[in-house]
């Protein structure tokens, strides 16, 4: 479903991505993983469109993606930290999203499940950051695209909002949908992730099945795995 | 004692019982004003009906009435001068005068008048002239309510409006004149009184006085001129409650003063002038009470002048008060308002505290580098003009106005304002 | 990009500032007409504002409105939506709302004063069309600044001193040019040194039409040679239209190369 094929990315002299390859085949959840620093963002940003790479190429649905916009249409995005134009009200965000998407939205499910009924119409710049993320959820789940890409989805929400947050990643990935998250919340992925790809140095250095890492490294727990992983890196 | 004895002279020889009257129409025995004035003498009356006269260099050496009745038009048709005056005790009233010829080497006018005393020319109407009024060598003459007007482009192929030569006892009043080279110009004239006239959209100058001496112009308006008024190389002018207005032009001024002597120069108004007044070698001249309103320059002085001294003038809203080239020489500006001024008066005497200093930083860059003013009302010379007013380090040191006004003088031209 | 501009508008239309803006022009216009009684005089007095003080805002309202909206960027840029559309619509968004603030802060006063009995409504026309046109300007070229630079302070930092130096550094030069250079013919280098700064360039376009004009002499000659035909004042509004081109397609060519 998606191709990374050499993917080279400096910001000045820091080398972020390092000819990097991915494959990603449809459906599951995918978990991009990497100490600070690693390129997970920069990888997604790629993807996106946000960041442009020196070098390399991206190909989404069987067609190169660079320098085009379109394609956004069939990617929903959840950015790392939830900031909104402090102006609008949260009706207005979504009216104004959805306006910019031609494609039907089911926001009122999700409105109704994250509670945010009362919150509609006041303006965001108001809102606490646990809410502002519920916001940002409904908005990258409320339209219908085979590709979610979640970048630290979890951060200020509380045990209820992640419990539907985490059902609502399940039910995309039973309606065969790709969802590529990056977290450093390492039960999360344990949870519920399918494959595990690693970032290290700007390069993939594992890719495969969280059980597959966990016998390579003779770990039990995925943290002392990853951690393992990363010893290996510097001995 | 010389006009009561032209008084007399006039009385006697405009007796009654001598006159006659000739008349001139398309059914009288005369039918044109050439035939006409073979038949009259002296102290007579030729009276023009209402008609069209196609003639030209009438010439008319007796002391005659001429009157026109019914709006006679006399019609040069574009070839020499219509009629020229050479008595003594002669008026020309109620005719219009139109198409005189052009020349390059003759002063061709409507009305000549030479060596002639004791005379009026009134009410009368000048068309399409070359010269105007064409005065020589005369005396006691009264030039009152004429419109004289030209159509000419250029200075050097048009005449002007009303011009006196080696004249004096001369009065000049109500007349409106345009479209000329000079409004009205005065050559060697001396004790003229010119008053309530109109002289505007002229080619050169509204007023224009060489070697002339002892001279009064007041209540007239200048507008839309070349420039304003010129007075050269003359004595003694006074100039009083005159408004010049609207000379704009490169290097046009409302007043130009030049090698002039002993002037007073009091309740004018100078408004909208690219430099309301230019001074040139100029020496005892007092400006007092002259409005300078909205002009690009209210005041230039250039190199040679003594003692011009600026008393209660109010200087709003120029672009520049004053240009002042060379040394003060006795000159100086005691109690005028100046718009710009910014100072404090604590002891509430009207006068303000702080001297004001009237030459911009700009408009002395301007005096040595002309090109700069291109830089005009832009922020920077803005910065640079208030830095220069702080601390003065280019403007001349003792050019100041010690004792500014506060208020704008109240200053009453007694001319409605046209603009 | 009419979605973008109508959303950029209206979040600025919100924002208290440009009803600040907007009050500033009304008060102005208004203290001008009533308190002179003369609408050529307040036309000079509103160039004197207009030249210094819309290049002014429009680089603050531009470079703040880049990095205030750096939120809505980043969301719009997640959105299948060109890059170029998303900016050209804040761009817009940006420079109509301070030129509307503009047009109608001075518009309003002066129509209530009757303005069309007035000989100086050319005169006022143009000043409005030169100071939209400086808007546009300065909101581009804040923008183009803000692009360069990720970090706010030196972004705004750089777009003040931009203004500093086309509205009063660059004239400094240009004077000091003229009087060290005083031998020569300077009316073609005055000429061209006008042209390149859009600040110069609106001010002598203002000047030319006031009878202020006649003050500029020989050199005024030759400006009025040159912007008095119709051929030369199309050619400066040209000038002006380039000035807001140029920055406008940097803008597009920085946006190409750029990561958020």
């Amino acid at each position: 479903m998606i191709e990374v094929k050499n993917l080279h990315k400096k910001f000045g002299k820091l080398t972020v991505l390092d000819g990097l390859d991915l494959s990603i085949n449809e459906g599951g959840i995918f978990a991009v993983l990497g100490p600070n620093g690693s390129g997970k963002t920069t990888l997604i940003k790629c993807i996106l469109g946000m960041v442009i790479p020196q070098d390399g190429e991206i190909i989404y649905d069987s067609e190169s993606i660079l320098g085009k916009s379109d394609y956004r249409n069939k990617i929903n995005y959840m950015p790392q930290i939830a900031n909104f134009p402090a102006n609008l009200t949260v009706l207005e965000l979504i009216e104004m999203v959805k306006n910019l998407r031609p494609k039907p939205a089911n926001e009122d499910d999700l409105i109704a499940l994250f509670g945010l009924e009362s919150h509609l119409e006041k303006k965001l710049g108001n809102l606490s950051g646990g809410t502002k993320q519920k916001v940002n959820i409904v908005l990258a789940f409320m339209f219908d695209s085979n590709l979610i890409i979640l970048d630290e989805p979890t951060t200020g929400l509380d045990p209820i909002a992640l419990i539907h947050l985490k059902k609502l990643i399940q039910k995309a990935k039973s309606q065969g949908k790709t969802i590529l998250v990056t977290t450093h919340i390492m039960s999360l992925v344990d949870e519920i992730a399918d494959e595990i790809v690693f970032l290290l140095d700007g390069k993939i250095y594992f890719k495969g099945s969280v059980s597959k890492l966990k016998e390579e490294t003779g770990e039990k727990h995925l943290e002392h795995a990853i951690a393992n992983l990363l010893k290996k890196q510097y001995v | 004692m010389n006009k009561s004895w032209a008084i007399f002279l006039f009385v006697c020889l405009s007796l009654p019982a001598l006159a006659k009257r000739v008349e001139v129409c398309a059914t009288c025995p005369s039918q044109s004003i050439a035939s006409a004035l073979k038949k009259v003498e002296h102290g007579d009356e030729l009276v023009i009906k209402s008609g069209v006269y196609k003639e030209h260099d009438l010439l008319v050496p007796f002391g005659i009435r001429v009157i026109g009745e019914g709006d006679p038009v006399i019609d040069g048709e574009m070839v020499g001068t219509i009629m020229t005056f050479g008595a003594d005790s002669f008026s020309v009233e109620g005719i219009t005068f139109k198409n005189v010829g052009q020349s390059y080497t003759k002063d061709f006018a409507a009305i000549r008048v030479t060596k002639s005393k004791n005379f009026t020319i009134t009410n009368n109407i000048l068309e399409n002239v070359f010269f105007g009024i064409l005065v020589e060598k005369s005396k006691f003459g009264n030039i009152t309510n004429n419109t004289i007007s030209g159509t000419r482009k250029n200075e050097s192929n048009s005449g002007n409006g009303v011009q006196v030569w080696h004249s004096s006892q001369m009065e000049i009043s109500g007349n409106e004149v345009f479209g000329m080279r000079d409004g009205l110009y005065f050559e060697f004239v001396d004790n003229a009184e010119i008053h309530d006239n109109r002289s505007h959209h002229n080619i050169r100058y509204g007023l224009h006085f060489m070697f002339s001496n002892d001279d009064a112009y007041y209540r007239n308006v200048f507008s839309n001129n070349g420039a304003g008024v010129a007075v050269m190389f003359s004595k003694k002018i006074i100039m009083h409650h005159n408004r010049f207005e609207l000379n704009w032009g490169d290097a046009s001024y409302g007043l130009l003063l030049k090698e002039i002597y002993d002037a007073e120069i009091h309740d004018n108004v100078f408004e909208q002038n690219t430099i309301g007044i230019n001074t040139e070698g100029s020496t005892r001249i007092n400006y007092h009470k002259n409005v300078f309103l909205r002009n690009g320059w209210a005041v230039k002085v250039a190199g040679g002048c003594y003692d011009n001294i600026f008393t209660e003038n109010d200087f709003s809203h120029n672009a520049f008060d004053l240009s002042f080239d060379g040394h003060l020489n006795g000159s100086y500006f005691k109690n005028n308002y100046w718009s710009e001024y910014t100072g404090y008066d604590l002891d509430k005497n009207g006068i303000g505290d702080v001297p004001y200093r009237p030459v911009k930083l700009f408009s002395y860059v301007v005096n040595q580098t002309p090109e700069t003013i291109v830089l005009l009302r832009s922020l920077f010379v803005d910065i640079i003009n208030f830095s220069e007013k702080v601390s003065p380090v280019f403007t001349p040191d003792d050019l100041l106005d010690n004792e500014p006004l506060m208020k704008r003088p109240t200053i009453d031209v007694g001319i409605p304002k046209t603009i | 990009m009419f979605k973008i501009l109508k959303y950029s508008f209206f979040d600025l239309m919100r924002s208290s500032w440009s009803y600040v803006y907007f009050a500033f022009y009304l008060v102005l216009g208004f203290v001008l007409l009533f308190l002179n009684n003369d609408v050529s005089k307040a036309v000079i007095t509103l160039m004197n504002i207009i030249i210094v003080l819309t290049p002014l805002i429009g680089t603050i309202f531009g470079v703040m409105y880049f990095y205030n909206s750096k939120e809505f960027t980043e969301l719009l840029l997640a959105q299948p939506i060109k890059r170029t559309t998303i900016f050209m619509g804040q761009y817009f968004g940006v420079s109509v709302s301070l030129a509307l603030s503009l047009i109608l802060g001075l518009g309003i006063p002066f129509l209530a004063y009757g303005l069309f009995q007035s000989s100086a409504i050319f005169e006022f026309g143009l000043l409005l069309v030169v100071g939209t046109f400086l808007n546009f300007i300065f909101v581009a070229l804040a923008f183009n600044i803000a692009l360069s630079h990720e970090n706010k302070i030196k972004g705004f930092g750089y777009a003040i001193l931009m203004w500093l130096f086309l509205a009063v550094i660059y004239d400094g030069a240009f004077l000091i040019s003229l009087v060290i250079f005083d031998d020569y013919p300077l009316d073609k280098f005055s000429l061209i040194a006008t042209m390149f700064n859009p600040i110069d360039l609106s001010r002598i376009l203002i000047l030319l039409k006031l009878d202020i004009s006649a003050l500029l002499g020989y050199t005024g000659a030759v400006f009025k040679q040159f912007f008095g035909t119709s051929l030369g004042f199309v050619l400066s509004l040209g000038v002006l239209g380039l000035w807001v081109i140029l920055p406008v397609w940097r803008i597009n060519m920085k946006l190409r190369k750029k990561d958020f």
